[in-house]
């Protein structure tokens, strides 16, 4: 008998994920949409600030930014949010609604599954999260620029200070390095939610958040917090910093450093950790039956 | 070789024992009935077949160890659960997208087909279809399964009679060719007798029977007997006997059916009775 080849059944198995959480595609598509209408709207200054900006002004140029970084963000955390409440509820709503059963009847084992529900936030929200802020920005660029020329501004006053082609080949690499980074994040929701029977949020977070109020209460002291902060939103500081040491930013470009940041011990440790929780999360979905 | 092969099979729960030691062959070709009150076992036979479950003792199925090989061994065995498994989320399509994404024994052509016979609309999902259509719909997808075993866990459970004799007949019209085996467990006995080729009986976690139709018709007789002759009908060594209107109805295993005629009116007993009359009433 012919096995079908794995890619084939990641591919299906991711994509049955996407039907169940069309939130993980629909949630950054409106939030970016929502982020990009604000954005237009705000144009009716643009043509002033350009002006000042030709005048010789020099704060505008940031400004002229602001908007396009915004909508970066927006789309940025509403991907981190959705993956986040996605991994906590992967594993344990199958069971909770018995479909367990089904899927256990197909030929699917539990690393794959368990796998392709890890990609979810590690690959396609990543994926997501970039295509939507590409089309915003892009969008954003080309009103932009109709209502400079409309105006009877040079365009390439705009385009030098809205320089998004820079943004868009470091944004995929700081969106790599931020999963990477967030991978033992994403590894202990699947796993909290392979084990938790009901309220995984609470089971993932207590193990960190009580310490963290112990450690403040008793010591004044926010290390553990600071560790966990850092974990689930340090990904684009370790990305864009000298050395990839996430402790000086770099102030130009030319200063990213990826295979400083690859080698980062941190980054392996978390690793590590990750494929630990998968492991163990693999290893509950075999054995746990329907709640 | 056989479809499956148990020999000392335990499974032990915190408080319970759910399997006892059991020993089971069941050929390729079969269809065999798993019988047994609330709390036997048979759940979790059913779950330890299909690797659902760590067991203790030998287990083989399609010559696969199902705790360490379920993913390869469901590509040749099929399983419907009572009636409420399928994902309530999923489409009728991208089921069968799914199914047709995963599954290397999947025909396609032929799941559009059976839905085709039913109301089922394709864009509709699981959640607004009823019990029924919903058992209609996994039947379809696990009919278009070139499978070599197909487990059934109270499949009918929950269905007006319609419903439930359409399946059975979907089944042995469209689905059982003779070398396909099927293992159905159900409480509704007697819509499955006269399909089954095997009977098996589990009673605490034990098989207390375990024959072929052919054998279990041979074996067992029920008699009717005339009120006159019932001191004489004992004589025989009945397993059971009950008070039907009145009248004594008596349980036989491998008596004489020449000389149990003159005494009153024989039958073929339903495996109901016989099991009651093997394992007692409710306990």
């Amino acid at each position: 008998m012919s096995a079908l080849p794995w890619t084939r059944v990641l591919y299906w198995s991711v994509r049955r994920e996407l039907w169940e959480h069309r939130a993980v595609l629909m949630a950054p598509a409106v939030i970016g949409a929502v982020a990009l209408v604000g954005a237009l709207l705000s144009t009716f200054r643009l043509p002033a600030a350009l002006r000042s900006l030709e005048a010789g002004s020099a704060k505008d140029g940031d400004m002229l930014m602001a908007s396009y970084s915004f909508m970066a963000l927006a789309v940025l955390l509403t991907g981190l949010l959705v993956a986040a409440f996605y991994s906590l509820g992967a594993l344990q709503g199958e069971r909770r609604d018995r479909s367990l059963l089904f899927w256990k009847s197909l030929p699917v084992s539990d690393r794959m599954t368990v796998l392709s529900k890890a990609a979810v936030p590690l690959v396609v929200t990543p994926v997501v999260t970039f295509a939507v802020i590409f089309a915003a920005q892009l969008l954003m660029l080309v009103w932009s620029t109709a209502v400079t020329v409309a105006n009877g501004i040079s365009p390439a006053v705009l385009w030098k200070h809205a320089d998004l082609t820079t943004m868009w080949v470091v944004l995929p690499y700081g969106l790599i390095v931020n999963a990477l980074w967030q991978a033992p994040v994403f590894a202990w929701f699947l796993l909290v939610s392979a084990w938790a029977r009901r309220t995984p949020i609470l089971w993932a977070l207590a193990p960190f958040a009580i310490p963290a109020i112990l450690e403040g209460l008793a010591f004044r002291t926010s290390h553990i917090g600071g560790f966990i902060g850092e974990r689930l939103l340090g990904g684009f500081a370790q990305a864009f910093s000298v050395d990839g040491k996430a402790e000086a930013a770099i102030d130009n470009i030319g200063q990213v450093a990826p295979l400083r940041v690859l080698a980062q011990p941190d980054l392996w440790l978390g690793f590590l950790f990750a494929a630990v929780f998968l492991a163990a999360a693999i290893w509950l979905r075999r054995r746990r039956e329907p709640n | 070789m056989a479809c499956i092969e148990a020999r000392g099979l335990r499974k032990a729960f915190k408080n319970t024992v759910a399997l006892d030691g059991v020993d089971l062959t069941i050929e390729p070709g079969r269809i065999v009935g798993l019988i047994g009150p609330n709390g036997a076992g048979k759940s979790t036979a059913l779950q330890a077949i299909l690797g659902l479950t760590a067991y203790q003792g030998e287990l083989k199925v399609l010559d696969l160890g199902p705790w360490t090989a379920r993913d390869q061994l469901m590509s040749e065995v099929c399983f419907i659960a009572d009636v409420a498994v399928l994902p309530r989320w999923m489409r009728v399509w991208q089921a069968l997208d799914y199914v047709a994404g995963v599954h290397p024994r999947f025909d396609r052509a032929k799941a559009e087909g059976f839905l085709a016979r039913t109301s089922i609309r394709k864009t509709s999902r699981v959640r607004e279809l009823s019990k029924g259509m919903v058992t209609q719909l996994h039947l379809a997808l696990v009919m278009a399964i070139d499978a070599r075993l197909l487990v059934l866990d109270e499949p009918t459970l929950g269905l007006d009679l319609l419903y439930r004799k359409a399946f059975y007949d979907s089944l042995l019209n469209d689905y059982f060719d003779g070398d396909r085996t099927i293992l159905v467990t159900t409480h509704q006995v007697e819509e499955v007798q006269h399909i089954l080729t095997d009977v098996v009986f589990l009673d605490r976690g034990r098989v207390v029977l375990d024959c072929s139709m052919e054998a279990f018709e041979a074996r067992y007789v029920e008699l009717l007997a005339a009120p006159e002759h019932l001191t004489a009908a004992r004589t025989f060594r009945p397993i059971h006997e009950r008070q039907l209107f009145g009248r004594s109805l008596l349980i036989f295993d491998g008596a004489d059916r020449d000389r149990l005629a003159t005494l009153g009116e024989l039958r073929n007993p339903s495996l109901a009775d016989v099991f009651v009359a093997l394992v007692g009433g409710p306990q």
